[in-house]
């Protein structure tokens, strides 16, 4: 089956910084697709070009067999986009905030009930208070119904999570994982919380305007090389400096609880266990961990740093 | 046609449930108007009339009568000669003078036209140019008056040669109402309707208008239709009440006078679609207006007459739309003009209107 | 002996109108403590966060930070704090140097103490090529990092930190925390938000706030271990989840 959306070498460039360098990726239909990565890596760009709203100034782009540039009307209906910093009407209530992005595209909630209706279900107690008076996560309820209204194939959505709490955040995820499966909608969102990779079916990993890789989430975590250490001890101020003073150490990041540590070819993890304990650290634990997407992208960073 | 609607209904509740908006937009014309006019009214009523008559006859005798039956003045003195008069306003015992030339009757009865010269204290220009304005609506009105039954007053006419004294330069025909509905039809149409606009683009919500299936153009026109409703609903806000409350008469068309003003608002409105195209924020939307309407004050004639600025600044007042409508309007309101006498300045204005459309339609893109 | 707590709320409570935001709210932070403040959108975080910055005045109730009360002493407790949010952190159109120049300034520090900590400052952060550059020419990442040196510039005894690492990549967030880290170890008393469960692990003790009052305060092994959980990210759920006010 062909891809729902393929892009061939994307660029762009605002005056002298490069937005994208070259992105090329598939989405197949029905799949959520993740693009993680920091703020200032290239979503905000990659979508708006996805959504017709940006010309690329270089590449091509498809949606549905659709060029974004040459058939950007017939596309701009079967597209839902949600812009990073969208923030609906704050002075218009619930209601006509949805009725207003419904007639808009020229349909109505009540034709498209069955689409919102599980999130409209949550709205609907307050569908006579303005927007702006909604708490973080309805807000962002609300805004993916009008993004939903008008039954998209496709929906675009630019960090729909940022700042929001960590409940929201996965009833939001929870819903779109529905969409995905009730309605066959596919799904392009991007997130700086790399905690939330694992929701989707697929993940790029974007950075300074390119993919440092892209697979399914276990996929990325299998392909981590090193061995990767869980380092805790009783003083966790200190680890930090004296884990770095340790020569065979190579990376060390706080995780949680614990330091991730790789080290060195022929580096024992005993041996850094008796240096922190001379170091006066008690209770030192060195233990073999599975690699998380956050460890894989900090690794993968370091790689297109050096290369 | 539907999604019109709806667009332009959205646009209203924005208007509504903004009380900051509502007053700027409703509130503050009515004050401006009723503060101007009655800055205005209390200062020139009982203003100190000298009368110079080297006529003396019965004609200059009811004319007389009937500029002090007025209530606006009151009889500072009968002079003899000119330098009486120079020697009252000197001495500040007199606000206006009002002169008859000894072949007065004679011309006016011979020809159909004679001349009375109106002296004023031109040390505060504003209010001089309103007292003579007086004198002139009162030696208009009374003509009927003055002539024998059966005879056409059309074909008679006073003709006042207003000479300010001390301030020359100043025009005669200031008059606020004009100038009032020119900034504030600008203040509506370029700041308003640009910070409507930009707000959009900072909530993000253009965007998903933009690549809904809603041409730009649907998304212009009904982001300003609101605002020209208000633009409408303020110039006859205005017009009531000078006419009604503060007595100011409409010389000319009123149609003619509404014409020009709903092609003013048009410009006004595409300047405010300009800026917006022009600006990120609403702060820098606002700055930008601002830049516009300031100069606007100084340089179309709403409080200082054109006629008296340096030549470079005549030139640079060319730019602004405002200073023609005011040309305009003043034309039309107090001077009572033919339509065709404004056709220049509509032209102008129609030219103003399709640059700036053509301008803003390039720089408002479908893709950002 | 242990020293004074540098935070003591005690019924901190906040209304507005009818709704009250901030529910008798009690706790103390220790010197040098990291302490992680959680909740969700709207629990109450941001007003009681207020409060204790002497920026709001509580309805109900009392706090002292850094020895000196919120509502009478509102002055004296903002010369002692430092603050850093996301939203607002530097001037972005005065080059990196005239920031630390502003910031100083405003704490009442002279000409020379400024001119030689900022030398030392840029050094560490590794930003000394920058001094003249405008902030907005910055990367993000620089710029929260630079924006949190900033909040401790002028030797605060607590800084509070309101979600200061939002949307920052995976690396620069971890030095990030080891800047906080070494605050913490100068003594400095952290007061954080975040939306990073990851980050509520490097707490020395966390408060999860829900509709507007504390239903879990201890260190995150601790709490851990009371809701079975293996992260905090689940001790968050499970408590969130019960929230009734949106």
């Amino acid at each position: 089956m062909a891809p729902l959306v393929a892009a061939h070498g994307l660029r762009k460039s605002f005056g002298k910084t490069e937005a994208l360098r070259g992105v090329g990726f598939e989405v197949a239909e029905g799949e959520i697709y993740g693009l993680i990565g920091p703020d200032g890596a290239g979503k905000s760009t990659l979508f708006r070009i996805l959504a017709t709203l940006l010309k690329a100034d270089g590449g091509t782009a498809t949606i549905d067999g659709l060029d974004v540039l040459a058939h950007y009307r017939p596309l701009r209906r079967r597209i839902g986009y949600m812009p990073g910093r969208f923030s609906l009407y704050q002075d218009l209530t619930v209601e006509e905030n949805l009725a207003f992005f419904a007639s808009i595209f020229g349909t109505t909630l009540r034709e498209n009930y069955h689409l919102v209706a599980d999130i409209y279900r949550q709205l609907e107690p307050f569908r006579h208070r303005r927007a702006g008076q909604l708490s973080g996560g309805m807000k962002q309820k609300l805004a993916l119904s009008c993004t939903l209204i008008h039954a998209p194939r496709l929906l675009l959505l630019d960090e729909p999570t940022t700042g929001v709490d960590p409940v929201s955040r996965k009833e939001f995820w929870d819903t779109l994982r529905r969409l995905r499966d009730e309605q066959g909608i596919t799904v392009i969102v991007s997130t700086p919380y790399m905690d939330e990779a694992t929701q989707c079916d697929r993940i790029a990993l974007i950075q300074e305007g390119a993919f440092l890789r892209v697979d399914t989430p276990q996929g990325i975590v299998d392909a981590y090389a090193d061995t990767l250490w869980a380092v805790r001890s009783d003083r966790m101020h200190r680890l930090q400096d004296d884990l770095h003073r340790y020569p065979a150490v190579r990376t060390a990041f706080p995780f949680g609880e614990t330091f991730h540590v790789t080290l060195h070819p022929g580096a024992s993890a005993r041996a850094l266990c008796r240096h922190l304990e001379d170091c006066g650290h008690n209770n030192v634990e060195v233990r073999p961990i599975c690699a998380g997407i956050e460890d894989c992208f900090m690794s993968l960073m370091k790689k297109s740093h050096e290369s | 046609m539907k999604t019109f609607t709806v667009f332009v209904k959205k646009e209203f509740l924005h208007i509504f449930r903004d009380r900051r908006t509502m007053l700027i937009l409703l509130v503050m014309p009515v004050v401006m108007i009723v503060l101007f006019g009655f800055a205005i009214n209390t200062d020139v009523k009982d203003s100190r009339v000298v009368l110079l008559d080297h006529s003396q006859d019965e004609l200059t005798g009811r004319i007389k009568e009937h500029l002090l039956a007025s209530p606006y003045f009151t009889l500072a003195a009968e002079a003899d000669e000119v330098s009486a008069v120079h020697r009252l306003f000197r001495e500040n015992k007199a606000d206006i003078a009002v002169v008859f030339g000894a072949h007065f009757t004679e011309e006016l009865t011979r020809t159909g036209t004679a001349a009375v010269q109106v002296l004023t204290d031109g040390t505060e220009p504003n209010q001089a140019s309103i007292r003579s304005s007086y004198v002139e609506a009162v030696l208009a009105s009374c003509l009927p008056d003055l002539l024998p039954p059966g005879t056409a007053p059309a074909a008679y006419r006073i003709e006042p040669v207003v000479r300010m004294l001390y301030n020359p330069q100043s025009r005669s025909e200031f008059n606020f109402v004009p100038g009032v509905i020119g900034l504030i039809l600008l203040l509506i149409g370029a700041m308003m309707t640009s910070i409507a606009i930009v707000k959009e683009k900072e909530t993000g919500t253009l965007e998903v208008l933009l690549v809904s299936p809603l041409s730009p153009f649907v998304i212009v026109v009904a982001k300003l239709v609101p605002y020209f409703v208000l633009s409408c609903t303020n110039l006859m806000t205005i017009l009531l009440l000078s006419t009604r409350l503060l007595h100011i008469p409409i010389a000319g068309s009123l149609a003619g006078l509404v014409g020009v003003t709903v092609l003013y608002i048009l410009v006004a409105l595409l300047l405010g679609l300009f800026i917006s195209t022009c600006a990120e924020s609403q702060l820098a939307a606002m700055l930008l207006s601002l830049l516009l309407i300031v100069p606007t004050v100084y340089l179309s004639g709403l409080a200082f007459p054109i006629g008296s600025m340096p030549v470079a600044l005549q030139r640079a007042s060319l730019v602004f739309p405002a200073r023609w409508y005011v040309e305009a309007a003043r034309k039309l309101m107090i001077q009572g003009v033919e339509m065709r006498y404004v056709a220049g300045e509509c032209a102008i204005l129609a030219g103003m209107a399709f640059a700036l459309l053509c301008v803003s339609w390039k720089l408002f893109k479908t893709r950002l | 002996m242990k020293a004074k707590p540098v935070i003591i709320a005690q019924g901190l409570t906040k209304r507005f109108g009818t709704f009250t935001a901030t529910d008798h709210i009690s706790f103390h932070v220790d010197k040098g403590e990291i302490f992680g403040f959680l909740g969700a959108n709207g629990a109450g975080k941001t007003t009681a966060m207020r409060m204790l910055c002497g920026l709001s005045r509580p309805t109900e109730g009392t706090a002292t930070v850094a020895g000196f009360d919120v509502c009478r002493e509102a002055e004296q407790v903002k010369r002692h704090i430092g603050y850093m949010s996301q939203k607002f952190a530097l001037y972005d159109d005065l080059t990196v140097y005239e920031n630390l120049r502003l910031f100083g300034g405003i704490y009442g520090m002279g000409g020379k103490a400024i001119r030689e900590k900022a030398v030392f400052l840029l050094q560490e952060l590794g930003l000394a090529t920058e001094r003249d550059t405008r902030v907005q020419a910055l990367p993000l990442g620089w710029k929260q990092k630079l924006a949190f040196s900033l909040s401790i510039f002028h030797e605060p005894k607590i800084v509070f930190l309101d979600e200061p690492t939002g949307g920052v990549d995976p690396v620069t967030r971890r030095q990030f925390w080891e800047l906080i880290y070494r605050a913490a170890d100068r003594g400095i008393t952290v007061f954080v938000t975040t939306h990073y469960m990851d980050e509520a692990e490097y707490c020395d003790r966390v408060s999860i706030m829900v509709d507007g009052q504390i239903e879990a305060l201890d260190t995150p092994s601790a709490l851990k271990r009371r809701f079975g959980a293996d992260t905090m990210y689940d001790v968050f759920l499970r408590l969130a989840r019960t929230a009734r006010r949106t």
